[in-house]
C-alpha cells in the first residue's frame, strides 16, 4: 500500500526529520492498525466461508435458489428503502429543531429522542403487535424499525450541526434567503456526511433486523437465517452470505456518492437559535408524537403488562441487581473497544483519503449487515478451535459487542474527524509543536464529541443486543436481555416487563449525560464566539 | 458398560460425594447444564437436584437450535455436559453426529421406553400434547373440526392461523405424513397456508394463543401448555380462549416429547448421569408437576398439574419420537409447502 504523503502543506519546510516522520510516521501506523482491525472485525466473515464450504453447496443452492428467495430479496430491499428514508426525514428533522431552533425543554428533548435506540426490538415489536395484532405486516414493519433508526441519523446529523459554523447559514439568511431554502441550499450540504453515514447504518441495521419482523410477520433474509438455524445451522450461516453482499451493495453506493467536506473554519461560533414563534406548538406536538410513538408505546406496554400479570411475586427481581451490572459491565466494555478501534480507521482517512484507505475503512461496515447470531457462533468456531482459554468468559462478549456495533462508533467519530479541518493540525505544527502534542491538544478535543457519541451509542445498543448475548454470556451470568428474554419466552410478561424498563432506564444515563455535556459547552464557546 | 454406568450411580446414591472428584467425601461438583427448557422450569429442577445431592448446575439458557448448534461448534471441547431439550429432535440431531453418551438403564426403567431414544442416548422428561385453541365468542365447541385434516377445508378460510416455523408444529405435520402420506400432507399444509392467509403465520404458540384469546383470529394449534401458560399470566378472566381435543388417535392429535442427554465429551459423566436420574425420577417429576411448567410427567407414579386433564384419559395417535426422528421429513414439507 503506497504511504507516501502527497500533500504536503505549502507552508511547511520538509526537514529531514518530517520526511523521515511523514514516511514512517503516524500515517503508516494508522493504516498498519486499521488493516489489522478490519482483518479482526471481517474475520468472521472468513468463517461464514468455511461454514459454507462445511454445509455444502446443494443445502444452500436448494434453500436459496427457490421461489421463496425472491420475495424475501424483495421485501428485504423494499423494507431498507422505506425505513431509510423515513428515518433520514425524521432524524434531520428532529436535529434540526433540538440544535437550530429556540425549542422549549430543548435538553430533555435530546435526551428523549436518542430513547429509541435503547428500547429492544422484541419489546417494540411485541408492543405494536399487542396493540394492533392485525396491523400489516409492512406498514408496522417500516413504523418499528423507523422509530427504532431514526436516533442513528439524528445522533451524527445533531453533532454534525453542533460542530458546523453557522456563518453561511446566517449570512444566507441575511441575503433575504428563506429558512427552508438556507436549510436546502446551506445546512444540508454541510450535514451531508452525517446524513449519507447514519443512513447507511439505518440500511445495515433493516437488513440485520430479526426480532420486529419474525414479531410483525414480515419475512426477509434475516427470518429465513433463524428459520433455517432450525434446520442446519452451517447452511444458516452460509445464508449470510446474501446479506454481506446487500451490505456491500449499500456500501458501494454510497462510496461512489460524492461527499463534500464539511468546511469547517479555524474560528467557531454557535449558532444563535431560531426562534420557532408560530411554529412553536406544532413542532413540540409533532416532536411528542415521536417520542410517544417511540418510546411512550413499548413504555406503556411493560406497565401494561406489569399491571395485568397475575403472577402474585415477580421473582424477576432477585436478580435485577446482578443482571444490571453484568449489562452495564459488558456493554461499556464493549463501547469503549469499538470507540478506541474506531478512532485510529477514522484517522486514517483524516488527513489523506486514498482508494484503498476508504476501501479499508469502508468494510468495516459490513459487519453491521449480519445477525448478532451468525457473529457470536462465528466467535464460538474460533474460540473452540484456536482460543480455548477465552471460551465461556466475558472477554468474547466484550468483542462480540465491539465488533457488532464498531460501525456505529465509526460514524460518530468519522462525523467528527470530517469536521476537524487537517489545517488546524498543521498550525499547531508549524508553531514547532509535535505530532503526539498536536494530536493531544488540537484534534483530539475536536474528536471528543464523536468519541462520546459513538461510546454512548454502542453502549445503548449493546444493552439491548439479545441473540449474541444469549450465546456468549459467561454460564451463569444473567443480562438484563437475557433475562428478560426468559421471563418472555415463558409468557411471563409481568416478570419480564422490569428487566426491560431497567434497560431503558440506564439507557437514559449515557443519553442524559451527551445531553448535558453538551449544554454545558454552549455558553464557553458563546463567549469565545465572535 | 452398562454395569459400569449401573454401579456409577450406586457408588453415588445417597451421599453429597460424587465419587470421581478426589479423596474428599464433601468435594463440591459442578456440572454444566445447556437448556433450552423454559428457564423458571429448569431453575426450579437445579435448586430441588442441588439441594438433593449437593451437585451445582451452571446453567445456559437459549433456543434449542441455537444450543444444538452450539454443541456441533463445539464439538469434543463443549463445555457442556447435559443438553436438556423441550423437543426430542434435537437430541436425536446430536445423536446422528456420535455426540452423545448412553444414558443409565435404570434411569431409561423411569419413564415409559417408547418416550426415549431406542437406543437409549436420551431420556425423555416431560410431555405435551397438540391440541386445537379457540375463541368461544367467534366459534362454539361443537363447530370444532374432530380432525386436523379438517382444517384444510375451505371453511376455515380466513378463520385460521398457524406457527409453522415452531418446532412444536414439526410432529403434527411428520404424523400426518406417516398416514396419510407425503402427497396428501403437503397438499393439507398448502390448504392449510391458503386458510391462514398471508397475515397469519405466526412466529411462535405464545403469540397465537394472545391473538386467538385477542379475537383477531377463530382458531389454530398450538402445544396444549401455552394456553395454560397465559391463564397463569393474565388470570382466567382475561383470557377468552378454550382448549379442545381432536378425536382419539387422530393425526394431529400427537404426543411431543421434552428430553435430556449427557454429552460425550463431558468429563463429569457420573454427576450428570445423576442429574438425569433425577429429571426422571419422582423427586424431578414433581416438580415438574407443582410449577408452572404445566407439562405432563412422565413417570407413572407422578401426577400431573391438577389443572391438566390426566394424560391417561387422553388418546393421541400413536406417533412417537422414533418416528419423528430429526424431524427431516416434516421440514422438507414444510418447504415445499412455502410455509418455512
Amino acid at each position: 500500500m503506497p504511504v507516501t504523503e502527497l500533500s504536503v502543506p505549502g507552508n511547511l519546510a520538509p526537514t529531514a526529520s518530517g520526511r523521515l516522520r511523514r514516511h514512517f510516521g503516524k500515517g503508516e501506523l494508522t493504516v498498519a492498525i486499521s488493516v489489522a482491525i478490519a482483518l479482526a472485525l471481517l474475520a468472521p466473515l472468513g468463517l461464514l466461508a468455511l461454514d459454507a464450504r462445511a454445509a455444502g453447496w446443494s443445502e444452500i443452492h436448494r434453500v436459496l435458489f427457490r421461489e421463496r428467495s425472491w420475495l424475501l430479496l424483495r421485501h428485504t430491499i423494499t423494507i431498507s428503502v422505506l425505513v431509510v428514508l423515513c428515518a433520514a426525514v425524521v432524524g434531520v428533522a428532529a436535529a434540526w429543531c433540538t440544535e437550530r431552533t429556540r425549542l422549549p425543554g430543548r435538553r430533555i428533548w435530546t435526551v428523549l429522542l436518542v430513547l429509541p435506540v435503547a428500547i429492544p426490538d422484541f419489546v417494540v415489536g411485541y408492543a405494536w403487535h399487542s396493540i394492533d395484532p392485525t396491523i400489516g405486516p409492512q406498514l408496522g414493519a417500516t413504523l418499528v424499525m423507523t422509530l427504532g433508526t431514526y436516533p442513528l441519523v439524528y445522533l451524527p446529523v445533531a453533532a454534525a450541526l453542533r460542530r458546523t459554523d453557522p456563518a453561511m447559514e446566517d449570512t444566507a439568511r441575511s441575503l433575504g434567503a428563506g429558512q427552508l431554502t438556507t436549510f436546502l441550499r446551506v445546512t444540508l450540504p454541510l450535514i451531508r456526511t452525517a446524513v449519507l453515514g447514519g443512513s447507511v447504518l439505518v440500511i445495515l441495521t433493516v437488513i440485520s433486523e430479526y426480532g420486529v419482523f419474525e414479531i410483525l410477520r414480515y419475512q426477509t433474509f434475516t427470518t429465513e437465517i433463524f428459520t433455517e438455524f432450525q434446520f442446519d445451522s452451517q447452511a444458516a450461516g452460509a445464508l449470510s452470505v446474501p446479506l454481506v453482499c446487500l451490505g456491500l451493495i449499500v456500501l458501494a453506493v454510497d462510496g461512489v456518492i460524492p461527499r463534500r467536506m464539511a468546511t469547517s473554519t479555524v474560528t467557531r461560533r454557535v449558532a444563535a437559535p431560531i426562534r420557532l414563534r408560530r411554529a412553536t406548538m406544532p413542532t413540540l406536538a409533532a416532536l411528542g408524537v415521536l417520542v410517544v410513538l417511540g418510546v411512550g408505546v413499548p413504555v406503556g406496554t411493560l406497565f401494561y403488562w406489569m399491571a395485568q400479570s397475575q403472577h402474585s411475586t415477580l421473582p424477576a427481581a432477585a436478580t435485577l441487581g446482578s443482571a444490571t451490572g453484568a449489562t452495564v459491565t459488558y456493554s461499556s466494555l464493549g463501547a469503549l473497544v469499538a470507540v478506541l478501534l474506531a478512532l485510529p480507521v477514522a484517522m486514517m482517512t483524516f488527513r489523506r483519503s486514498s482508494a484503498p484507505r476508504v476501501v479499508l475503512e469502508r468494510s468495516t461496515y459490513v459487519t453491521q449487515a449480519l445477525p448478532g447470531v451468525v457473529i457470536a457462533l462465528s466467535l464460538v468456531f474460533f474460540a473452540t478451535h484456536y482460543a480455548y482459554a477465552l471460551y465461556g468468559t466475558s472477554v468474547l462478549l466484550v468483542v462480540a459487542y465491539a465488533i457488532l456495533h464498531f460501525p456505529l462508533a465509526l460514524v460518530c467519530v468519522k462525523t467528527s474527524v470530517a469536521q476537524a479541518p487537517p489545517r488546524l493540525a498543521d498550525v499547531g505544527r508549524s508553531l514547532g509543536k509535535g505530532q503526539i502534542s498536536v494530536f493531544l491538544r488540537v484534534t483530539f478535543p475536536l474528536l471528543v464529541p464523536g468519541l462520546a457519541a459513538g461510546f454512548c451509542l454502542v453502549f445503548l445498543t449493546a444493552v439491548t443486543e439479545l441473540t449474541a448475548t444469549l450465546v456468549l454470556a459467561p454460564i451463569g451470568v444473567q443480562t438484563l436481555a437475557t433475562q428478560f428474554w426468559a421471563y418472555q419466552s415463558e409468557v411471563a410478561y409481568g416478570a419480564a416487563a422490569p428487566y426491560a424498563l431497567v434497560i431503558i432506564a440506564i439507557a437514559m444515563v449515557p443519553g442524559a449525560l451527551l445531553g448535558l455535556w453538551f449544554d454545558r459547552q454552549r455558553p464557553v464557546r458563546a463567549s469565545v464566539g465572535p | 458398560m452398562l454395569l459400569a454406568g449401573g454401579l456409577a450411580v450406586a457408588a453415588c446414591g445417597g451421599t453429597t460425594s460424587a465419587g470421581n472428584s478426589g479423596p474428599s467425601g464433601h468435594a463440591s461438583q459442578t456440572i454444566t447444564l445447556y437448556s433450552a427448557q423454559h428457564a423458571q422450569t429448569t431453575a426450579a429442577l437445579v435448586a430441588a437436584f442441588t439441594k438433593q445431592t449437593g451437585i451445582t448446575v451452571r446453567v445456559d439458557n437459549d433456543g434449542e437450535d441455537q444450543l444444538t448448534a452450539r454443541i456441533e461448534l463445539e464439538g469434543g471441547r463443549s463445555p457442556a455436559d447435559v443438553f436438556y431439550s423441550e423437543n426430542s429432535n434435537w437430541l436425536q440431531q446430536l445423536d446422528d453426529k456420535g455426540l452423545l453418551a448412553p444414558v443409565d438403564p435404570s434411569t431409561l426403567a423411569h419413564v415409559p421406553k417408547v418416550d426415549s431414544a431406542t437406543n437409549g442416548q436420551w431420556v425423555g422428561v416431560s410431555a405435551r400434547v397438540s391440541v386445537l385453541v379457540f375463541n368461544p365468542s367467534r366459534l362454539n365447541s361443537s363447530q370444532l373440526p374432530s380432525s386436523v385434516l379438517d382444517l384444510a377445508e375451505p371453511q376455515w378460510k380466513g378463520k385460521l392461523e398457524i406457527a409453522p416455523s415452531e418446532t412444536d408444529f414439526w410432529p403434527i405435520v411428520s404424523s400426518v405424513a406417516r398416514s396419510k402420506g407425503d402427497a396428501a400432507a403437503l397438499a393439507w399444509l398448502e390448504a392449510l397456508k391458503a386458510n391462514a392467509g398471508s397475515g397469519d403465520e405466526v412466529p411462535d404458540n405464545e403469540t397465537l394463543t394472545s391473538d386467538i384469546s385477542q379475537g383477531t383470529t377463530d382458531l389454530g394449534i398450538i402445544n396444549h401448555y401455552y394456553f395454560y401458560r397465559l391463564q397463569a399470566e393474565v388470570g382466567k378472566g382475561s383470557l377468552h380462549a378454550r382448549l379442545a381435543y381432536f378425536a382419539p388417535h387422530d393425526p394431529g392429535f400427537v404426543e411431543d416429547i421434552s428430553g435430556a442427554a449427557i454429552l460425550r465429551s463431558s468429563k463429569h459423566k457420573a454427576a450428570a448421569q445423576r442429574f438425569l436420574e433425577f429429571l426422571s425420577g419422582e423427586a424431578g417429576q414433581s416438580v415438574l408437576a407443582a410449577g408452572d411448567s404445566f407439562e405432563y410427567p412422565l413417570h407413572p407414579g407422578v401426577a400431573a398439574n391438577p389443572v391438566l386433564t390426566p394424560l391417561s384419559h387422553l388418546q393421541p395417535s400413536s406417533f412417537t419420537p422414533a418416528e419423528l426422528g430429526t424431524g427431516l421429513d416434516a421440514k422438507k414439507l414444510l418447504q415445499e409447502a412455502g410455509l418455512i
